[in-house]
């Protein structure tokens, strides 16, 4: 089942072609607003061939890249989280009667959906969503219908962001799991490996034929060049050990002073699962919509509770939030809430970088 | 395959008023099969919505072995609550559940039981407390401790009255600030533990301000009960009731499914740190 | 019986009770709910109080309306005001800063005929407020959201929250990150929908500070964006201006120029 392919280029528009036919909304990353998000794509001229994106603390810019290099871009804000955990939706329809009122539930009715050009990191993530809507106690109903029919051609990174750390949280840069399809991109075409059944029958149906040795080797040649090549690090060593003793650490107030407190790294982080839900009431009184809604460990309401919060300074909500994706998460789920997909840093309105946190923190641990 | 947070419609069939502010609501699911289906254990909550408002984490007061009808106890504290006074037989409210873990009635069994609760009467351990009574032989000896700051934050004083004539009870109230209606001690409720005549055998359940429980599994340690003997009712922000929407996480806890009650051993560390 | 409702006018352009009249079918219906017996921008008649339920648009700007606004409220069981004038005083709060004198004699031709306090200054410097709804304008669907929480006898709720939880929820692009754009958004609280990043602008913070605010970083952000120290004071000194953590940390600005 392992067996690599040789992809053509110009076969991408063919496998787009048969994904819509097969039923799927196909989506790809698409450039709009100098960034990329996985939008609908009608072909592969869709999405952002020849461009590159240039990432830093607090700063992103597409721009011009490679010629035909078709998976130049390695990520933008939007990662797959909205497309399976939405960031808006009505979950109940509840209606007034007689005498008391009627819930129902209210079914979204969308196609489903297939997603080129998903990194490994942001399967990972997926994969994380996956125990917190599916695999814990109870089961979304809204996340499920979504998730269970979706279609993943995956694009392992053969070149990396500056924000980039998914070695150090071991999720990348190669696709290994949760694919059907994974592409490399090798500068004359792809070598395509299926994931799943369908991944195999779909190799199939497009024709492809092994790929030579020389190629294969060349993938893993460029694959491994990223990891090696990617700057920034994340010492996960006894982690939730080493934040929960930590609690008190002045650097915990210290980055407070930078931190704007806007939530924009929850946001952005293909994991964080947090939501509230809310009444939408028609005004005659008559209806009320039961919405839900992402939320933020970060805003002020998140902790309250009658007249009390109990978060109420920056640092206590910094330290709830870095504590619970690296440390916390681990105790509830099994993982690190962390895929080091960098996100977080980029889209920092004031740059905060995660990674220099943790390393502030282990540098100056036992000292307070 | 239905959302959790699907609510189910349930009529009030009774409405009492405990004292200004707190009410107690006894409730039948309207769909037979909900009602059918509906089974809890002593200590957990339910979510109970007021239409076009919103939900609330209540606890269930009434019995186990009744689950025909349920009770909560609805103290009166912000904006669904606020709605919720206005409530009256026949109207019709949302409730699902059960949610959370419940008091170890069942560890307890055979033991003396110290109950500690602090501050504006707590009514998951009404609930408690009657739940034992219902099975007095089941238990060793009751031990009530409750501190108010001043009398008038004395909830509910005929039912100590009354729990203080049960056999095998004893009940010991404090208050901070006394007046001259009052003939019990006079004290910070840690003091009150001195007077304590229970076991190191005994278990602990407690429910009030967390500062308060804090204290009291201190002085109970002192007296020999062991951390994973005591017991602690949590309040935190519950939105989902079921580990999903993230409000509740005290450290590696969901307060809603984890809790909301836990051993004294499970949280000793976290509350060392405020903010957490 | 219904609820009587009214809609008071202070210092103000009307946009906020123009939202009411947006509301169209909802305002059909609400009239169904609710007898709206004061309403300058609707209807001609005004009947007297008490009042259930007071929304008040506008800030204080004259002596008579200072007085006004006492009577208002002791007419009122319940009263929310509309918008950045009555929660922060508004653009007109510029005068704050200023001589009013200078700007009498140089508007009016008539200057001694006008009548007017040295400050603009939100409702809740004169009288208690039950509730604010923030905007310049206010949202509409904010307003309704609030008149239904009333008419259920629920205190209302809205997000305090920053602009930038509803503008990733919409997907926007973050005009900061990708364009180096100065955006009120991280300090401003949400409930416009993210307009203006939308349209690839910054925010200008039309529904004040968000509860949860850090002003430093933020006036930091903004001089390593290369604004300014007047150009960041005068973004902060718009329409919600005279609000405290934006009036204290523009007169900072102001104060190291």
């Amino acid at each position: 089942m392992n067996e690599a392919t040789r992809m053509p280029k110009a076969a991408l528009d063919n496998l787009i072609a048969i994904l819509g036919r097969e039923g799927y909304r196909v989506m790809g990353p698409v450039a709009r607003d100098g960034t990329v998000a996985f939008d609908e794509i009608r072909s592969a001229a869709d999405l952002p061939v020849g461009i590159r994106d240039a990432q830093e603390a607090g700063r992103y810019r597409l721009a011009p890249g490679i010629d035909g290099e078709i998976f130049g871009v390695v990520n933008g804000a939007g990662s797959l989280k909205p497309h399976f955990f939405a960031p808006a939706e009505p979950l109940l329809e509840i209606r007034r009667e007689r005498r008391g009122f009627k819930a129902n539930e209210i079914a979204s009715a969308a196609p489903p959906h297939a997603f080129i050009g998903v990194r490994a990191c942001d399967l990972a993530a997926l994969a994380i969503q996956d125990r917190i809507f599916l695999h814990d106690r109870f089961r979304d109903a809204h996340y499920e219908l979504r998730r269970k029919d979706a279609f993943f051609v995956a694009v392992d990174c053969t070149r990396s962001a500056p924000t980039c750390f998914c070695v150090s949280m071991k999720t990348g840069p190669r696709a290994t799991a949760g694919f059907d399809l994974a592409l490399t991109e090798l500068p004359g075409g792809f070598v395509a490996r299926p994931g799943s059944p369908a991944g195999e029958a779909m190799i199939v149906k497009l024709g492809l034929s092994a790929a030579g040795g020389a190629d294969e080797a060349a993938a893993r040649a460029l694959i491994d060049e990223c990891a090696r090549g990617m700057g920034r690090r994340m010492d996960t060593a006894d982690l939730p050990r080493l934040l929960y003793d930590e609690a008190e650490n002045p650097r915990w107030r210290e980055v407070a002073a930078r931190c704007l407190s806007c939530a924009n790294c929850t946001m952005v982080c293909p994991t964080c699962f947090c939501h509230t839900v809310i009444d939408q009431t028609e005004i005659d009184g008559n209806m009320s919509r039961r919405v839900r809604k992402w939320d933020s460990c970060f805003s002020l309401e998140h902790a309250h509770i009658h007249g009390i919060n109990l978060r109420p300074k920056i640092h206590d909500r910094y330290r709830q939030w870095l504590t619970h994706k690296l440390a916390s998460w681990i105790d509830q789920f099994g993982s690190s809430g962390c895929v080091g997909c960098g996100r977080c840093i980029t889209w920092c309105p004031a740059g905060i970088d995660l990674t220099e946190e943790v390393a502030a923190i282990r540098a100056s641990a036992g000292k307070g | 395959m239905a959302t959790p947070y699907l609510t189910h419609p349930a009529r009030i069939v009774a409405r009492r008023t405990e004292t200004a502010g707190i009410y107690t609501f006894t409730t039948r699911f309207v769909d037979p099969a909900a009602r059918a289906a509906f089974r809890f254990r002593a200590g957990q909550f339910n979510m109970i919505y007021a239409f076009g408002v919103g939900e609330v984490p209540i606890s269930i007061v009434s019995d186990p072995e009744d689950p025909a009808t349920l009770e909560h106890t609805i103290r009166i504290a912000g904006r669904v609550t606020g709605v919720m006074a206005k409530w009256d037989v026949g109207d019709v409210v949302g409730v699902r559940g059960p949610y959370g873990n419940g008091w170890p009635v069942e560890r307890a069994r055979g033991r003396d039981v110290v109950i500690v609760t602090g501050g504006l009467g707590c009514a998951p351990v009404v609930g408690l407390i009657n739940y034992i009574f219902r099975r007095r032989d089941q238990y060793g000896d009751l031990h009530i401790l409750h501190g108010v700051k001043t009398p008038n934050d004395l909830l509910y004083r005929e039912r100590f009255d009354q729990w203080r004539r049960e056999p095998r009870t004893r009940v010991y109230l404090t208050t901070d600030h006394p007046d001259k209606s009052w003939h019990y001690r006079i004290g910070v409720v840690t003091e009150l533990f001195d007077e304590l005549a229970a076991p190191a055998s005994a278990i602990a359940m407690m429910c009030g301000p967390e500062a308060m429980m804090r204290l009291a599994a201190h002085a109970l340690r002192a007296k020999g009960i062991a951390d994973d003997a005591m017991f602690m009712s949590l309040e935190r922000r519950m939105e989902c009731a079921v580990g999903m929407c993230g409000h509740c996480q005290y450290r590696e806890n969901f307060v809603c499914k984890d809790g909301p009650v836990f051993s004294w051993r499970a949280v000793k560390e976290l509350t060392r740190v405020s903010g957490l | 019986m219904k609820p009587r409702v009214a809609v008071f006018k202070f210092a103000s352009c009307d946009g906020c009770q123009l939202q009411f009249l947006n509301a169209g079918d909802e305002l059909l219906k609400l009239a169904g709910q609710a007898d709206i017996v004061y309403f300058p921008e609707a209807r001609g008649r005004a009947l007297a109080g008490p009042y259930d339920l007071a929304f008040v648009e506008g800030s204080v700007t004259t002596p008579a309306d200072a007085r006004r606004i006492i009577e208002v409220r002791e007419e009122s069981r319940y009263l929310v005001t509309i918008g950045a004038c009555a929660a922060a005083g508004g653009i007109q709060a510029l005068r704050n800063w200023a001589d009013i004198e200078q700007y009498r004699r140089a508007v009016y031709p008539s200057p001694e005929f006008i009548s007017t306090l040295s400050t603009s200054t939100p409702i809740s410097e004169h009288v208690r407020v039950d509730f604010e709804i923030w905007g310049c304008p206010i949202d509409k669907t904010q307003l309704l959201a609030v008149t239904r929480s009333l008419l259920f006898g629920a205190q209302p709720v809205l997000p305090g929250h920053s602009v930038c939880i509803e503008c990733k929820r919409s997907g926007n692009a973050c005009v900061i990150v990708t364009r180096g754009e100065p955006c009120l958004g991280p300090v401003t609280r949400a409930g416009c929908g993210a307009l203006c990043p939308a349209m690839n602008r910054g925010c200008y913070g039309c529904f004040g500070p968000a509860d949860a605010h850090n002003m430093e970083s933020f006036a930091a952000l903004l001089a390593d964006q290369g604004v300014r120290g007047d150009d960041a004071m005068r973004r902060l000194r718009g329409i919600n201006g005279y609000v405290r953590p934006w009036r204290e940390s523009a007169d900072a600005l102001a104060a190291k120029k």
